[in-house]
């Protein structure tokens, strides 16, 4: 995984920049701001986060002033602006999952992987935190996992146990 | 067994792909439309259907198609509203991943039906897996020929895309989803000019569910007076209905709308009754904005008459004693519940989605948060119950978009209808830590199951 520092000038892979140009194409001539969330998605699932200069090379790309790139990434909660660990276990914290037990799964996963919310573990390899409804409450509790939001649904504690074992195991 | 038009097909195996799709009669109503119709027959068949908009407001489909401006020389769209956040609906989610076509066959005929070259699908951005899926299943369908240029020699060119989102509840408001997709934060637009008028890069535009745009199909190919004859009164059609909290069966259903909504909870072609033979509590019949109803009033009305799973039989009663029909996302809460700890829950989601443009929103669903936060922790007072009516009060009606409202509504009625167990909360601070105030006065009317047998 290529590391991205706040005073680097980033250079995205060629692959990527193929797949922005398909992207920017949907859209109306002029219209190509529209591409800025589906672009932030493809710079965050290659870097784990957003940094500030990988904005600015959006910004850059799409012709758009910095800010115009800031403010949406600061705005829309599935954008890190810091990073996070390898795997970000996002917990649905919502009422229909807290009827069946969410709130115990978040205080299991705080305990077993000896971290705070939104905090990183030592070894860089968890975060986690509590994120709003899912839109998988019949399936309750449950969590994803980026960059492909893979879901785990039904939710105990053994599954969870399992889970963090496979993640450890993919490593 | 009530009829499925929607989930008809949903356990066929392949059917997310086109072959499979297509075999089970996909994509007729798209022939049918662009061969035999012209825009307006569908737009006037989506009319007759009665079809309501599924995504939470109920408003006429065929009316909202019906006002969309037409001015020479501009470009018109079709969006779909894929964000679904409204904590306890999931249906779209189901539908995107199991039937994808279905979808895709609707936004082809809706699109017609309004003279649109270019429509988008605006999933949640977490959904990236049925984002993937989505994607294939257009290429399968360019591929055979449904989208594109000149789509089954009609003259009829159309592109569809995918557009994912950021992770915002907000974002699921037409105007916000609009913002979005322009590529900007997801700040509602005050209206008017409503999108119909002036909507995605200033054009006129429809947004409508996934649900919505699903139900065409059956319209399309059964006619719309066919579909009409479901349901009951002015709700037509079939509903999907996601269920949750503590039911024997969480999940979707596809119910004729006007299913009582006793035989919803209990019968055992739905949810089987409430979990670990515990008792009904309470329901939020319509995802977490609209009122909650302790279980007497979701069962039957203040006038004694069972109530039905249709639009007009959730709200009767208005706020007094009645809810909304909303997305269809039905949470039912058993007598462990605590109607507190879920209400501080459902602010605390509100004041955290809040985009924070207006004033009373802003700083009120904060204020309601902190509140009930400090009622379920022990440190409540009593004039804290009225204090959260009154915000909850100038809140409502007094915002750019409805979100405002959704965020007092709940406040509002858990309040009305479970004052003795804020009450509760405040006079035994220690004991509310420690347990819950259970069932008292609500109880579902209904026997436990052992107390029959
Ligand atoms: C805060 C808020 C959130 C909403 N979220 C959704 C949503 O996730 N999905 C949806 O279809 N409609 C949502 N709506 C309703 C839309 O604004 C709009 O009415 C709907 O997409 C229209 O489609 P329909 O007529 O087919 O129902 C939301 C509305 C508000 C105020
Ligand atoms: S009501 Fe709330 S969410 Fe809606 S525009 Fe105002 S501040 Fe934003
Ligand atoms: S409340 Fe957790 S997925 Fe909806």
């Amino acid at each position: 995984m290529l590391k991205v520092t706040e005073t680097e000038q980033v250079e995205f892979p060629a692959a990527m920049i193929s797949e922005f140009e398909t992207i920017v194409q949907r859209y109306p001539e002029g219209k190509q701001k529209s591409a800025l969330l589906p672009l932030l998605h493809l710079v965050q699932a290659e870097y784990g986060w957003l940094s500030t200069a990988s904005m600015d090379r959006v910004a850059g790309y799409l012709d758009i002033h910095p800010i115009e790139v800031y403010e949406v990434a600061s705005f829309y909660t599935m954008f890190f602006l810091k990073p996070q660990g390898k795997f970000v276990l996002e917990v649905c914290r919502t009422g229909p999952c807290c009827l069946v037990g969410a709130e115990k799964i978040m205080k299991h996963i705080e305990v077993t992987l000896g971290v705070k919310e939104g905090e990183v573990s030592e070894d860089g390899m968890f975060s986690w935190r509590g994120v709003e409804c899912l839109a998988a409450c019949g399936m309750a509790p449950v969590l994803q996992i980026g960059p492909d939001y893979t879901f785990y649904e039904n939710l105990t504690e053994e599954s969870v146990n399992q889970l963090i074992k496979d993640l450890k195991n993919k490593i | 067994m009530a009829r499925k038009l929607l989930l008809e097909h949903i356990n066929v195996p392949g059917i997310h792909t086109f072959d499979v799709y297509r075999q089970k009669g996909g994509y007729r109503s798209v022939e049918k439309a662009l061969k035999t119709m012209s825009t307006d027959d569908v737009v006037e068949e989506v009319k007759k259907s009665g079809l309501r908009g599924r995504g939470g407001a109920g408003f006429p489909t065929g009316m909202k198609w019906s006002f969309l401006a037409k001015p020479e020389g501009k470009a018109r769209y079709l969006v779909c509203n894929a964000d679904e956040s409204e904590p306890g609906t999931f249906k779209d989610r189901h539908l995107m991943t199991y039937l994808p076509h279905l979808l895709i066959e609707g936004m082809i005929v809706s699109s017609y039906a309004l003279g649109a070259a270019t429509s988008f699908i605006y999933v949640r951005g977490e959904m990236m897996p049925q984002i993937r899926i989505l994607e294939k299943a257009i290429a399968e369908a360019k591929n055979a020929g449904f989208l594109g240029k000149n789509i089954l020699g009609s003259g009829y060119d159309l592109e569809l895309h995918v557009q994912p989102g950021g992770g915002a509840y907000i974002c699921g408001e037409e105007t916000a989803l609009i913002e979005s997709l322009e590529g900007k934060r997801g700040n509602p637009r005050i209206k008017p000019p409503f999108p119909a008028i002036s909507g995605l890069y200033g054009c006129p535009t429809v947004v409508n569910n996934v649900e919505s745009i699903a139900a065409v199909v059956p319209i399309i190919n059964d006619g719309g007076d066919e579909y009409a004859k479901i349901g009951i009164g002015r709700s037509t059609g079939t509903k999907l209905i996601s269920a949750s909290g503590n039911l024997n069966k969480p999940g979707i259903y596809e119910i004729d709308l006007g299913l009582p909504v006793e035989e919803f909870i209990y019968s055992d072609e739905y949810c089987g009754g409430i979990a670990n033979g515990k008792r009904l509590k309470a329901v939020v019949a319509g995802g977490s904005s609209v009122p909650i109803l302790p279980a007497n009033l979701i069962l039957k009305t203040l006038t004694g008459e069972s109530r039905l799973m249709s639009y007009e039989s959730l709200a009767e009663g208005g706020f007094q004693s009645g809810s909304m029909m909303g997305s269809g996302g039905f949470i039912a809460f058993d007598e462990d519940q605590c109607i507190v700890r879920n209400t501080w829950n459902f602010s605390r989601f509100y004041h955290h989605e809040s985009c924070g443009q207006c004033s009373p929103c802003r700083e009120g669903t904060g204020w309601m948060e902190k509140v009930l936060h400090r009622l379920e922790y022990g440190h409540g007072k009593m004039s804290d119950l009225d204090l959260l009516v009154d915000v909850s009060k100038k809140i409502e009606g007094n915002t750019i978009c409805p979100l405002g409202d959704a965020a007092a509504w709940p406040v509002a009625s858990a309040i009305r209808h479970f004052r003795d167990e804020f009450e509760w909360h405040v006079t035994n601070p220690s004991d509310a830590l420690n347990r819950n105030y259970g069932i008292a006065n609500y109880a579902d009317p209904l026997p436990k199951l052992e107390e029959i047998s």
